[in-house]
This record gives C-alpha cells, sequence and structure tokens, in this order.
C-alpha cells in the first residue's frame, strides 16, 4: 500500500545519468531504427523507469505486483548522446479501484534548467 | 510518404516479435522483469505464457510513428496497455501497426495509431503528434 502522504511529492536523483551513443544504438536496434543521432521517442524509458523505481522504493509501492497500465511521454527536444539528466519522480494521484491500487508517477529529465522529456507512468499494483 | 492532412491513412507496417527480441528489449531498456523471459515464471503468476513488455510494443509504435518524419520529429505519445501481446517459444508474433492523421495544425499532426496482434486490439488510444 503506498504511504498516501507521498501524493504529490517529489523526488529528485542526486546523481546525474548520462546517455551513451551505444545505449541509444542498442536501444535503436531492437526496433530496426537506423538513425542513431537522436533517441528513438520512448527512449526515455530506459531512464526513467529505474529512477523512479530508485526514487519510490521506500513508498510502500510493491513492484513485484506492477503492470504497466498506460504511458505517455512530452518530448520537448530528442534526447542525444552526451545528454546528463536528473531526474525527478513526482507521484501525481493515487487511487484504489476494485482493490487495485493505480498509482500515476511522472518523471522529468532535466538536463540543467532545462526539461527535456517529461513521461507519465500509470501503474496498476494488483491486489 | 504522402501528404500528410486531416484524414490521411498511414500504410500499415508489420513487426515481428519473438524471445529473442524480448531478451534484446529486456537489455536494452533495463526492464529485466521475468514474465518476459521466463515461461515458467509466467505461468506461476497466473500468464498464458510469456508477454512481451508494453514498452516494447510502444517503443515499435514509436519506430512507425518516426518513419513518418523522423524521430527528431515525434512530440507526444501516449498509449494504454490494453492487452498483453503473448510471445510462445520459437514463434515469430507479428504486430501489425496502421495510422491516421485526426488533425494538423501549425506544423503539428496528429495521429492515432492501432496495433493489432492476432487480430486483438493491444493498444488503446495510442496517439502521437509529431512537426511535419
Amino acid at each position: 500500500m503506498l504511504n498516501p502522504d507521498l501524493v504529490g511529492r517529489t523526488f529528485t536523483s542526486a546523481d546525474s545519468v548520462t546517455v551513451t551513443k551505444e545505449a541509444i544504438q542498442k536501444f535503436a536496434e531492437v526496433i530496426g531504427e537506423k538513425n542513431i543521432d537522436v533517441a528513438p521517442p520512448t527512449f526515455a524509458i530506459s531512464i526513467t523507469l529505474e529512477q523512479s523505481q530508485s526514487l519510490l522504493q521506500d513508498s510502500g509501492l510493491d513492484w513485484s505486483r506492477v503492470v504497466h497500465g498506460d504511458q505517455k511521454f512530452e518530448i520537448k527536444r530528442p534526447i542525444v548522446a552526451g545528454d546528463q539528466f536528473h531526474c525527478s519522480s513526482t507521484i501525481e494521484s493515487a487511487r484504489n479501484v476494485a482493490g487495485n491500487e493505480i498509482v500515476t508517477v511522472r518523471s522529468d529529465l532535466n538536463s540543467g534548467s532545462d526539461l527535456v522529456v517529461s513521461t507519465w507512468s500509470t501503474l496498476v499494483v494488483r491486489a | 510518404m504522402s501528404r500528410i492532412e486531416i484524414g490521411t491513412e498511414l500504410a500499415p507496417k508489420t513487426f515481428k516479435i519473438n524471445r529473442e527480441l524480448l531478451i534484446d528489449y529486456a537489455n536494452a531498456s533495463g526492464d529485466q522483469n521475468p514474465i518476459h523471459q521466463d515461461e515458467a515464471f509466467a505461468k506461476s503468476v497466473g500468464l498464458p505464457d510469456v508477454i512481451a513488455h508494453g514498452m516494447l510494443t510502444m517503443a515499435l509504435a514509436g519506430k512507425y510513428l518516426s518513419e513518418v518524419s523522423g524521430s527528431q520529429s515525434v512530440l507526444e505519445f501516449s498509449a494504454k496497455f490494453i492487452k498483453p501481446v503473448v510471445v510462445p517459444a520459437g514463434v515469430d508474433v507479428s504486430l501489425i501497426i496502421s495510422g491516421k492523421v485526426t488533425d494538423v495544425t501549425e506544423g503539428v499532426a496528429k495521429i492515432d495509431l492501432l496495433a493489432m496482434c492476432n487480430e486483438v486490439k493491444v493498444l488503446g488510444m495510442a496517439k502521437g503528434a509529431i512537426k511535419i
């Protein structure tokens, strides 16, 4: 059960994540994308999923029971190799539907003071 | 590429998903959840078999969206994961993506995507916005 006091709170990673050309290439290869000058549109999830899990690990959320319900990306500019991001994750909402907990987590990837990509993940924690 | 205007239907494209691709996606994305790799584990938690990462299906739909005017043109992209893509051992599962332009305003096209697997819709409300 998610601690309700955490709704609306933002957790920011202490360390930054640097995007490598190899990481973009590996992701691009899986989907058959030949252009690796920029990262594919959903590449941000490879950063935000892990970051938000570690930021929210003490939230009471049982990650082993989590199913991904929906996902949204807003991309201000494409991610490129060499980008250094700090990730901030906010629990935007949490509600209980038929015993399942439905939690929406927003994660922002910031480069310096610029917001580059925002991701919203709705997670269903099965009862 | 056909002209992009309201009502333009984008040609469908088929992507093959198999167990090897799931391992490649797990390694590329960092999502090593065993339901996407380990048949015994997947069945132990009530799934019919190994299922694809929802985000792999979405990544492939993102590739489809990128083909309209490049990866750098994608501004927004969202989808719901409404049905799992079941991936039995030794089988190439076909994911068929198609799209339709629903709006073009000030150089931004909105596209509704349809993602079908074995004649079942696997993504709901799949929508993208791209610079054209």
